[in-house]
């Protein structure tokens, strides 16, 4: 592999061709600050926080876009560079509601988080802020727009993740924005809900609905789980308080999925505390459902399979099998029906 | 390799038999037809053939000085061509009397002659005596106005094709070594070296490689491209050509915006007759080398002249900018390598191919070699397009070219480059013209707008003008660009508004700063220009706004006051009655008086006060 030699703030490192100033500087321990970069998605170098000095260059390098160079010489926080992201966040933050208090992504904000590192406290500049409705229409996300840094995370999430390409931007210069079509609501869009674009917001602008005022995101802990909906098998993680799920957090690293999510997944987890939700077998006796253990149950089950196999012929039984189990237990499924049941009725509902 | 010298033969014939019979022709570039050009033309026929003159009629584009417009030229067999200014309908038949009847000049509305090779007549200026021309280089712009635009007779016969045909029979590598030596950069207004441009594509590894032409002008004030495509298209397709064969594309596009319909009408009649003459499309002149040109239309968006915007927008993408490097000599239309020129670059290299390198280097200065055409407009005598060499002054353009400045007014700055340019003040009048002097007084040379601005423009209310259009043009994308002039545009608003606080300059200067090096694209690092510009050669007037809440120019009407001089005023009640705010008062025949507090400082009472009683400041 071909090794590129530069220097990050005085120090020299080697690093193979190709790389990003912005990975360099993480191998050596540097910090460089980002908002629109998101490893899983393409670096378009928009929203300038990872800005760095490069010798001889005529304007600052966007470091997540920028690879680097033989000989480069670069400061990633130089006194040019501190000033320009300073700014920076304070022309964003001029153009933020700053209701933190209120805000449910308090805690877990990349924007909030910044402006503490860089003491940027509220904006030298007063003007005009947007003052979008809020967009509550749909039952799973909330989009405030008035939030939003127009990174741009979402437009890329939904085009290279999901491919839907929903959401772009729209209009220009401070009148742009992120939306669908025509400006629609997301829910008279093609919008499929896979909430991609909230998993990779780095504001409140994009929230899930759920979740809204059910905690502070210190509250909440996560727990990694496996998507009971299909035989996919992703992986993510569980915002849970007060042993309650209270939302879905993608999880970047799950082997099946990485941080891709559908519909289901990602919001359809409420029956697990409906009240409705059947718990342990159940057994009609006398037209009644009475509860039983699974031991009871299971034998009930062998019982009249096995008189039914010999009373009508190995023929009589046919299983259909659900796209909602794993590939394991619809091949369990297949092998029980042919070498228990002796039979080839075997279907399944994804076949079709 | 086939070669042309047959149809130019015949070609040139027809030309030679075309000029050599009486004839009358309109300049009808999208300036003249907006000035009335097309009318003039229509009553030309109608009197020509109402008449039964002997005399024919044609057409050509714009003939540069745009104060002058409409404007017709009339020539007779063996006898100087003259082009006469400001031709409306109603002045045809006397000029047709004149003129072709009577074979004598209509000297009081001739701009000026050329003569040729006949003797001048009498009484009206040879063109390149003229001060309007005097100063000026015909190489790019040689057709412009001579020619008829939409007919490749008149482009073979003046030399068209020469460039290709001769290029075709060349190394590759020798074509863009001639297009290096000649020192030709680009004249979009980075001024990047176009030869070594072309290297980098014929370098770069790629399936397919495309030559893309920038006709998206978008300054205001700028018009140089448009009079070239819609004056000279084949120009531009013949430069196309010879770049695809230099750097190996066989597939061009030209982005041109919407708002040029007559160039784009041009254009494809241009691309039409290349075709229909083996000179675009498969295998031209048998010489194994093919390349089509397609048009694609802007939809308006002043971000899409920048380069890597246009390829997205070509692609059906939104026009925002990508992330460079890569650059588009690598990875640009559809990811293949890609060479971008604007028209005006495109245009000068068939020149620089047919004349020799040598030719071209002989114009301009040791960095910028050639020449440049401009467009100058705003407060001068002569609005217009010309093409200069480089390293000419301002001072000749706007004093010697444009006749000085309207009304005998003071000049007051010039902004060259557009809304990425600066303001230039007086005192570097004699910059000479050229990238790196341009560059080195806070301005650039830009695509070559010069809008002139006299004493009674407002420094602060120019760069709130220029900030106004880069804030609503910003494409979104990057933040410094996006908050940032709008954050800008509030500040100079307030200035105006006389609620500025001096802290806000020092605002200003860092937001300047900031925007410069860290925005994403050039419009962005270069939209802080016009400010960073005044501030640094008018800084007196945006300190006479803040602390005296006081506009020198008298343009921001928030710090305007207007007063009824009592010693003048004769009471005559005319401005009383003028007035639409009911805001002045007085008896008949004594001083009247304005209240401050009704007056909504619209002006009506200065237009109509013959006694000169009424002030602002």
């Amino acid at each position: 592999m071909e090794m590129v030699k530069l220097t990050i703030n005085g120090n020299e490192i080697e690093v193979p061709a190709g790389t990003t100033i912005l990975k360099a500087a993480e191998q050596m321990g540097i910090d460089i600050p980002t908002l629109c970069f998101l490893e899983e998605l393409s670096s378009v170098g928009a929203c300038r926080m990872c800005v760095v000095e490069v010798k001889g260059a005529r304007a600052l390098v966007a470091s997540c876009a920028a690879a680097v160079a033989p000989g480069m010489e670069v400061q990633t926080h130089s006194p040019a560079v501190m000033e320009a992201r300073k700014m920076i966040l304070d022309l964003m933050v001029a153009n933020h509601p700053l209701d933190c208090m209120t805000c449910d992504k308090m805690g877990d904000c990349k924007l909030a988080d910044l402006c503490y590192e860089y003491g940027v406290k509220e904006s030298i500049f007063k003007g005009e802020k947007h003052n979008y409705p809020v967009e509550t229409s749909n039952p799973f996300i909330m989009r405030d727009m008035n939030k939003c840094i127009l990174c741009g995370r979402c437009v890329r999430a939904c085009a290279e993740i999901t491919g839907q390409d929903t959401i772009d931007f729209i209009n220009r210069g401070f009148d742009s924005k992120i939306a669908p079509f025509f400006d629609t609501e997301l829910v008279d869009s093609d919008c499929v809900f896979c909430g991609q674009c909230v998993s990779v917001c780095p504001t409140g602008a994009l929230v899930e609905k759920q979740m809204s005022g059910k905690g502070r995101r210190w509250e909440l802990s996560k727990v990694r789980t496996t998507c009971p909906f299909c035989g996919t098998g992703c992986n993510f993680d569980l915002w849970v308080k007060d042993d309650q799920i209270v939302g879905v957090a993608s999880n970047p690293d799950a082997p099946a999925n990485g941080r891709a999510l559908c519909v289901k997944g990602r919001f359809g987890w409420d029956f697990v505390h409906n009240e409705n939700r059947i718990t342990t077998p159940l057994i009609k006796k006398d037209g009644e459902f009475v509860e039983a253990s699974w031991d009871e149950a299971l034998n009930l089950i062998a019982d009249s399979l096995k008189e039914i196999k010999e009373k009508n012929g190995p023929d009589s039984f046919a299983a259909l099998s659900s796209a909602r189990c794993t590939n394991e237990e619809n091949y369990l499924v297949q092998k029980f029906t042919r070498a228990v049941m002796g039979t080839n009725n075997v279907d399944h509902c994804a076949r079709t | 390799m086939q070669n042309l010298n047959e149809v130019r033969g015949k070609y040139q014939q027809q030309y030679k038999e075309k000029i050599a019979r009486p004839r009358i022709v309109v300049g009808l570039g999208t300036c003249g037809i907006a000035a009335g050009g097309d009318k003039v033309m229509a009553a030309l026929k109608e009197q020509v053939a109402a008449r039964g003159l002997d005399a024919d009629i044609d057409f050509t584009s714009c003939i540069g000085m745009c104060y002058r417009e409409p404007m017709v030229e009339i020539a007779l067999p063996g006898l100087p061509a003259v082009i006469y200014g400001d031709i409306f309908p109603d002045k045809v038949e006397k000029l047709l009397e004149g003129h072709i009847v009577n074979k004598t000049p209509v000297l009081e509305w001739a701009a000026f002659q050329i003569p040729g090779d006949a003797a001048p007549y009498e009484g009206i200026e040879v063109m390149e005596q003229t001060s309007y021309y005097s100063k000026q280089v015909r190489s790019v712009t040689s057709r412009l106005g001579r020619t008829n635009p939409e007919t490749i007779v008149d482009y073979m016969a003046t030399g068209g094709y020469e460039g290709l045909e001769k290029a075709l029979a060349m190394d590759r590598l020798d074509v863009i070594e001639e297009v290096k030596k000649s020192g030709l950069r680009g004249r979009g207004g980075g001024g990047f070296p176009t030869g070594v441009k072309w290297s980098f594509v014929y370098g770069a590894q790629g399936e397919k490689k495309y030559a893309v032409c920038n006709a998206d002008e978008g300054d205001p004030g700028a018009f140089m491209d448009r009079s070239v495509l819609e004056g000279d298209p084949h120009a531009v397709l013949e430069g196309m050509a010879i770049a695809g064969f230099a750097i190996g594309a066989d597939e061009g596009y030209i982005y041109c915006r919407a708002e040029y319909p007559l160039a784009i009408k041009r254009l494809n009649m241009a691309i039409a007759e290349a075709e229909a003459h083996g000179l675009l499309g498969d295998n031209i002149l048998e010489s194994g080398f093919s390349f089509r040109v397609k048009i694609k239309a802007g939809a308006g968006a002043f971000v899409c002249g920048e380069e890597t915007a246009l390829l997205n927008s070509i692609e059906g993408l939104r026009g925002m900018p990508r992330v460079r490097p890569p650059f588009p000599a690598h990875k640009g239309l559809f990811g293949l390598p890609t060479v971008l020129n604007n028209v005006e670059t495109y245009a000068n290299v068939p020149f620089i191919i047919r004349n020799g390198s040598d030719w071209y280097a002989g114009m301009g200065t040791e960095k910028s070699k050639g020449s440049k055409v401009f467009c100058l407009t705003g407060k001068v005598n002569n609005t217009g397009l010309m093409e200069v060499p480089m390293g000419i002054t301002l001072r000749d353009i706007i004093f010697t070219i444009g006749g000085g400045i309207q009304e005998d007014k003071k000049f007051k700055a010039v902004q060259s480059g557009g809304p990425s340019g600066g303001c230039i003040p007086t005192e570097h009048l004699d910059t000479p013209i050229d990238y790196d002097s341009l560059g080195a007084i806070g301005s650039i040379m830009g695509s070559g707008g010069l809008v002139v601005m006299d004493e009674g423009t407002c420094m602060v209310d120019v760069a709130k003008f220029f900030l106004n259009f880069t804030q609503l043009e910003s494409c979104g994308k990057c933040t410094p660009c996006r908050e940032g002039t709008k954050r800008m545009l509030e500040i100079l608003q307030r200035i105006c508004d006389g609620e500025g606080e001096i802290e806000d300059l020092d605002t200003l200067e860092r937001l300047c700063r900031v925007i410069k090096s860290s925005a994403l694209c050039g419009l962005g690092q270069t939209c802080p220009n016009p400010i960073a510009t005044t501030m640094r050669y008018f800084k007196d007037e945006y300190v006479a706004h803040i602390k005296d809440k006081r506009c020198p120019a008298g343009v921001c009407k928030a710090l305007l006051q207007y007063t009824i001089l009592e010693d003048k005023c004769t009471g005559c009640g005319v401005c009383l009655r003028a007035c639409p705010s009911g805001a002045i008062t007085g008896e008949k025949k004594k001083p009247h008086t304005i209240d401050i507090d009704l007056c909504i400082k619209c002006g009506a009472c200065i237009q109509k006060c013959k006694f000169d009683a009424i002030v602002k400041k």
